[in-house]
């Protein structure tokens, strides 16, 4: 099939799933590449628990994440977000301040653009910062290291979720009361279901979507 | 073949410049979706200066996770070396995940990430390295089966009901926002330290209303740009008086 004869969403897929899998065999190489330059091979049993240690965990919320965001980031921007990672963090939040601030809305064409431009931008600044960093290591360390700096840095989540709250929740506030009534109630009286964190995101999306489907069929959500 | 065994460091620069080809990559792919979004934008009509504010919006808003992500890295360089954090946590990698899996990896290995004074083996390097790639493969996967299939859904529902799509979509963001900020409140049974991450939510979101009413009463505009990062930073600040005084009056 010739490229440029696509549509714009059917070249994206297209280029997305080729440098998807591409970026998914060169991460693969990498560990390989180091056991064959020095020949020194995982231990099987070590490695088997390890993997089981984590996989099914990180398996699972990985593909909640998939089926989450996937629609908030639109196509170019989750092939582009999945490889470059650091989404609930960074990539989610700064999309949606993108859409927010320009007034589009994702799944429209000027949505999708404007998602695949702000992941890209951020993982493009990510990249770049982490590399200043990683050069500048040694005076760096003490300095983001210092005990003083610890709480501000611990409390990131919140400091994030705070003003995104705002920006968001003041737009929907009806359908926002629902969800964060249930998450917080559950998080409270079951507070070890708080480490287990993205697991409870399609949860807290159910419930939203069964409240405004509710609320929209008595006609409360114009 | 070469039989003889490199000698093995987790800062060799065997592992430095295997990590830069791809970084490489990553940064080409970064670029090659931001031009075509950047001309499929101009198709669609929309202005230079909309798509230049959500460049600026995007890059302010990205430094400082991006600086807790180079802590990150800095706290696990001190037993794997530079390169694996380095390149775990800027491609897939998050924050949370990579820390709990070389946590885990080092423990199915016989050490600890915390264990700073033994020196890692090649082997167990290479182990703990398979661990956390295998281990955070799942949107490398998915993503490329899924995508289409989902966005091709929203997009059906969409048309079937325009309203109830738009709808749709901002419940699911509202379940995103209620998940985070529902954990924000886990800790609060651990008595008033517990609290610390409510009152750095509280301070965020004073800090975003108070942008909000600059912008909308003082008609400040410039300010908008910067809303995100200005309560995200302010929130974080004053996290460190928050924290201190917490824990003065627990002692």
């Amino acid at each position: 099939m010739k490229t440029q004869n696509m549509s714009y969403m059917d070249g994206t897929h297209f280029w997305g799933r080729i440098w998807t899998w591409g970026m998914g065999v060169l991460l693969l190489a990498f560990p390989a590449a180091i056991c064959l330059y020095y020949n020194a091979w995982p231990e099987a049993t070590g490695f088997l628990k390890g993997l089981l240690a984590i996989a099914p965990m990180f398996w699972a919320v990985g593909t909640i994440e998939v089926i989450t965001y996937v629609p908030m980031l639109g196509a170019g921007g989750s092939y582009l977000g999945f490889i470059t990672g650091n989404l609930t963090n960074l990539k989610v939040p700064c999309t949606i301040t993108a859409l927010n601030k320009v007034g589009a809305k994702p799944g429209t064409p000027e949505g999708e653009v404007v998602g695949t431009i702000a992941v890209a931008v951020s993982s493009i600044v990510t990249t770049m910062i982490i590399f200043i960093g990683v050069l500048l290591i040694v005076p760096l360390t003490p300095i983001l290291d210092s005990p003083a700096l610890n709480p501000a840095f611990d409390q990131i989540l919140p400091a994030l979720f705070g003003g995104l709250g705002v920006a968001l929740i003041g737009q929907n506030l009806k359908v926002a009361i629902a969800p964060i009534l249930s998450m917080v109630v559950l998080f409270v009286c079951v507070p070890s279901l708080a480490e287990s964190g993205a697991i409870f995101v399609p949860v807290a999306a159910l419930i939203a979507i069964a409240a405004a489907r509710l609320m929209y069929k008595k006609g409360w959500l114009k | 073949m070469n039989t003889l065994t490199q000698e093995f460091n987790v800062n060799s620069p065997f592992l430095f410049a295997a990590v830069a080809i791809v970084l490489a990559m990553v940064i080409a792919q970064s670029f090659f979706f931001l031009i075509r979004a950047w001309r499929q934008a101009k198709v669609l009509g929309i202005e230079s200066s909309k798509l230049m504010s959500v460049v600026k919006s995007s890059a302010v808003f990205t430094i400082v996770p991006a600086i807790s992500i180079l802590i990150g890295v800095i706290a696990l360089s001190k037993k794997l070396g530079l390169p694996l954090p380095w390149l775990r946590l800027s491609v897939i990698g998050a924050l949370t995940y990579e820390t709990a899996a070389a946590g885990a990896a080092a423990n199915a290995v016989g050490t600890s990430i915390g264990d700073t004074a033994t020196l890692l083996t090649a082997s167990q390097f290479t182990t703990i390295a398979w661990i956390m790639t295998l281990g955070i493969m799942a949107g490398v996967v998915l993503t490329p089966i899924l995508c289409r299939r989902i966005l091709g859904g929203v997009d059906k529902l969409e048309k079937r009901d325009k309203r109830w799509g738009e709808i749709l979509m901002s419940a699911l963001f509202m379940g995103m926002i209620s998940a985070f900020l529902g954990m924000i409140f886990g800790k609060v049974g651990n008595g008033l330290t517990g609290w610390i991450p409510v009152f750095v939510m509280l301070a965020s979101m004073v800090i975003m209303l108070i942008c909000a009413v600059l912008i909308k009463k003082f008609k400040i505009k410039w300010i908008e740009d910067y809303a995100m990062p200005v309560s995200m930073i302010g929130a974080m600040a004053l996290a460190i008086p928050i924290t201190n005084a917490v824990n003065s009056i627990v002692k």
